[in-house]
């Protein structure tokens, strides 16, 4: 009896010790690489004020980068371990098929072809975005429906080209579309007078209109003509990185939802009696442990970095020269599209 | 036995043994790089395969020779962009030949001025990365024409403002491939007479009204079929309706500014390629045609000319594949070239980058390699034939 006894609490030990040691996880090349490299590498956008832009001191801004930048805090529990990559129009696809990066967060917009070819997955919405154009003010066209006739620039290979071709020939209008291989070349021969309007989506026009030589000479069109969906991609494969890569954006949206800020986290940890907020923060759950990570993940990228909001303010809108409006991005709860599955 | 070692010893037999293992290794090698590849791609989910070429564009392009829409196949714009190339490439290397002549005979004029100007030229050109003269015509060519409204009209048919040379259209192409047509059994026909009356100086030392004809064959004949054709078809003449004239074929101003750069650029090289070939033929030549009574233009044309081109002709064939290669740079300004629409819209949109790239690379090959063939026949005929 006590031999049975015995043997039973040693068995029971063992299965005890064994679950309690580690969780058995899928492997993650991607995620044992950062690990062992000490940083991450984000591939962003060569320079869009807003989104990813590097200033004279090489430090990178934007609400993309700031994703990232709550990653590298979540996995490595330090949002300054990032490497950012700018990559053009052309360079973002294979720089990320080749392993070269962990992930883009490159105000990319999600369609079915991306995905289904290019062996690549999006792993959420940072931005709602819509395309339209810049046009001078000289001009008087106050929709992209005022502008047949007009030549446009645009970037070569992204969806704005091929959305602007589709969109006037469905309405029988006729414009002559340039174009140019980078952003900025585009831009630049705009300014120059090459084209009546360049092409881009309202968050990355409100950014780039800076770049003119006399911004106040030109207007925003405000009608959309696209919905052009962003948000960060990684590779087929390693599953376990892609939850990681989701979850972590879905967290900074819940955050939002649920409070939680950059200043008030440290008391909403120690003190918050929501489930919710105490499961994201890694008071109870064992979050973090299922995806291979501490479980003050969230914590640390909040703590960093803040919520979407508070990213969002600081990039974009009214904190920053762009101004935008939250408009779609803004949260379920609040008219806006950003939604996100429970912490549960 | 010795006859074992006797054939391993064969000289021929350990050639070809060789090259047998040369080849197999060669062969062997680029199928094992594109089954790995194709296999690591199935792996990480990436299309592969030429399929793509079917699918529709969607892409606008503002430079159409081809009859290309926006909802043609991919390999429709495939076309387009190699047509784009070819026309850019060939108007470049015709008029960069013609302008490279003009400046390297200049340099080694005795005029002091004109020497020094071309000089100065060929050394300000070599020196400068290509990208300068594309990315400065470019703006340059921008910044000097006007906005549409304010276009400068030629004769009110056709118009010239920074969103490029508007000119008529006919309605059907037809007259024009008759006059086209004509312009060139004209040709043919003072080409064949001027043979014979070359043929009848050398026999009998009488001159021939070649001069008179001509100018009938080469320029009248042509004008009066261009002149009927343009009779003979409606126009598409292009009006101002909004942002800028509707109608009419538009030649871009990346095109312009494209064929400048690689002109002026190319024209520096070819100077200097010219005045080598020049100075390699024995000054005792020009001497004695001098002393032969032979005027200097007669000097260059007959006696210098002939002989530099053997040592221009090679060289030249270089300068005509980087024209060629060199065309890609229209990439920077937006000109729709195979690499701007094929490696740069394409690409983007399919993503399938080693499909699309080898396909590029083998029109660069295909058409240097045809640039180099013609170069070498035209080599082999001006040698110098020993009787």
């Amino acid at each position: 009896m006590t031999k049975m006894m015995i043997l039973g609490a040693a068995a029971a030990l063992a299965v005890a010790a064994t679950s309690a040691h580690a969780q058995q996880l899928a492997p993650s090349p991607t995620l044992d690489a950062i690990k062992a490299r000490g940083h991450l590498e984000c591939g962003v956008h060569l320079g869009l004020p807003g989104f990813s832009f590097a200033n004279d001191k090489g430090e990178w801004t934007g609400l993309d980068v700031d994703y990232c930048k709550a990653l590298a805090a979540a996995v490595l529990g330090d949002a300054t371990k990032v490497k950012f990559t700018p990559t053009s129009v052309q360079q973002r696809w294979p720089i990320l098929q080749s392993g070269q990066v962990d992930l883009l967060s490159r105000n990319s917009t999600i369609t079915f072809s991306r995905n289904a070819t290019l062996g690549l997955n999006f792993q959420g919405i940072n931005f709602y975005e819509g395309q339209t154009f810049i046009v001078r003010k000289s001009t008087n066209a106050k929709t992209a429906a005022d502008l047949d006739g007009a030549s446009v620039c645009v970037a070569a290979g992204s969806t704005e080209e091929k959305n602007a071709a589709d969109w006037f020939r469905e309405r029988n209008l006729k414009v002559t579309i340039t174009n140019f291989q980078k952003n900025d070349d585009a831009i630049a021969a705009y300014d120059a007078g090459r084209c009546d309007a360049y092409t881009a989506g309202v968050g990355a026009l409100a950014g780039q209109r800076a770049k003119l030589k006399v911004p106040d000479e030109h207007i925003i069109l405000t009608q959309p003509i696209s919905n052009d969906p962003q948000g960060p991609v990684t590779r087929y494969g390693d599953e376990r990185w892609q939850l990681i890569v989701r979850w972590v954006l879905n967290g900074t949206i819940a955050a939002e939802a649920l409070g939680v800020t950059s200043a008030n986290v440290d008391e909403m940890k120690a003190n918050s009696k929501n489930s919710e907020v105490r499961r994201l923060l890694g008071v109870e759950g064992g979050f973090g442990a299922m995806m291979g990570l501490p479980d003050d993940w969230m914590y640390k990228a909040i703590k960093q970095v803040g919520n979407y909001g508070e990213s969002y303010e600081r990039s974009v809108g009214m904190g920053s020269p762009l101004k935008l409006e939250r408009g779609q991005n803004q949260l379920w709860t609040k008219g806006g599209l950003l939604f996100t599955p429970p912490f549960q | 036995m010795a006859s074992v070692l006797s054939f391993i010893n064969d000289k021929r037999v350990r050639d070809l043994f060789y090259q047998v293992a040369l080849v197999l290794g060669l062969v062997g090698a680029t199928v094992w790089f594109v089954r790995n590849a194709s296999e690591n791609m199935v792996k990480a989910g990436i299309a592969s395969g030429f399929d793509f070429l079917w699918r529709t564009s969607g892409i606008e392009v503002p430079f159409v020779l081809t009859g290309y829409t926006q909802q043609d196949n991919i390999l429709a714009l495939f076309w387009v962009g190699i047509a784009n190339t070819m026309l850019v490439t060939v108007i470049a290397i015709a008029l960069a030949t013609v302008l490279g002549f003009i400046i390297g005979i200049a340099r080694l004029s005795s005029h002091w001025l004109l020497s020094t100007i071309a000089g100065a030229y060929i050394e300000f050109v070599r020196n400068i990365p290509l990208l300068f003269f594309v990315l400065f015509w470019y703006f340059g060519v921008i910044a000097a024409l006007p906005a549409p409204r304010a276009s400068l009209s030629l004769f009110g048919v056709a118009f010239l403002n920074n969103r490029g040379l508007t000119i008529p259209l006919p309605d059907s192409p037809a007259p024009f491939r008759w006059a086209l047509a004509i312009m060139l059994l004209s040709w043919l026909i003072q080409w064949l007479v001027m043979r014979w009356a070359r043929r009848r100086k050398e026999e009998t030392g009488r001159d021939a009204p070649v001069l008179l004809l001509g100018i009938l064959f080469v320029l009248i004949v042509p004008a009066l079929a261009f002149t009927w054709a343009g009779l003979a078809v409606r126009w598409d003449v292009p009006v101002l309706r909004g942002f800028n004239y509707r109608g009419g074929f538009v030649v871009i101003p990346e095109f312009v500014a494209l064929l400048a750069a690689l002109v002026t650029y190319t024209a520096g090289f070819i100077a200097e390629i010219v005045r080598g070939g020049i100075q390699a033929v024995p000054h005792g030549q020009s001497e004695a045609s001098a002393a032969l009574g032979l005027r200097p233009g007669q000097i260059l044309r007959l006696v210098v000319i002939p002989q530099a081109l053997r040592v221009i002709v090679p060289p030249m064939t270089n300068q005509y594949l980087n024209v060629l290669k060199n065309s890609s740079f229209g990439a920077a300004i937006a000109y729709p070239d195979i690499v701007s629409l094929f490696m740069g819209s394409a690409l983007n949109n399919t993503g399938q980058a080693i499909e699309i790239i080898a396909m590029t690379l083998a029109v660069y090959l295909v058409i240097g390699l045809a640039v180099s063939a013609f170069m070498n026949w035209y080599n082999a005929r001006i040698a110098l034939v020993t009787r």
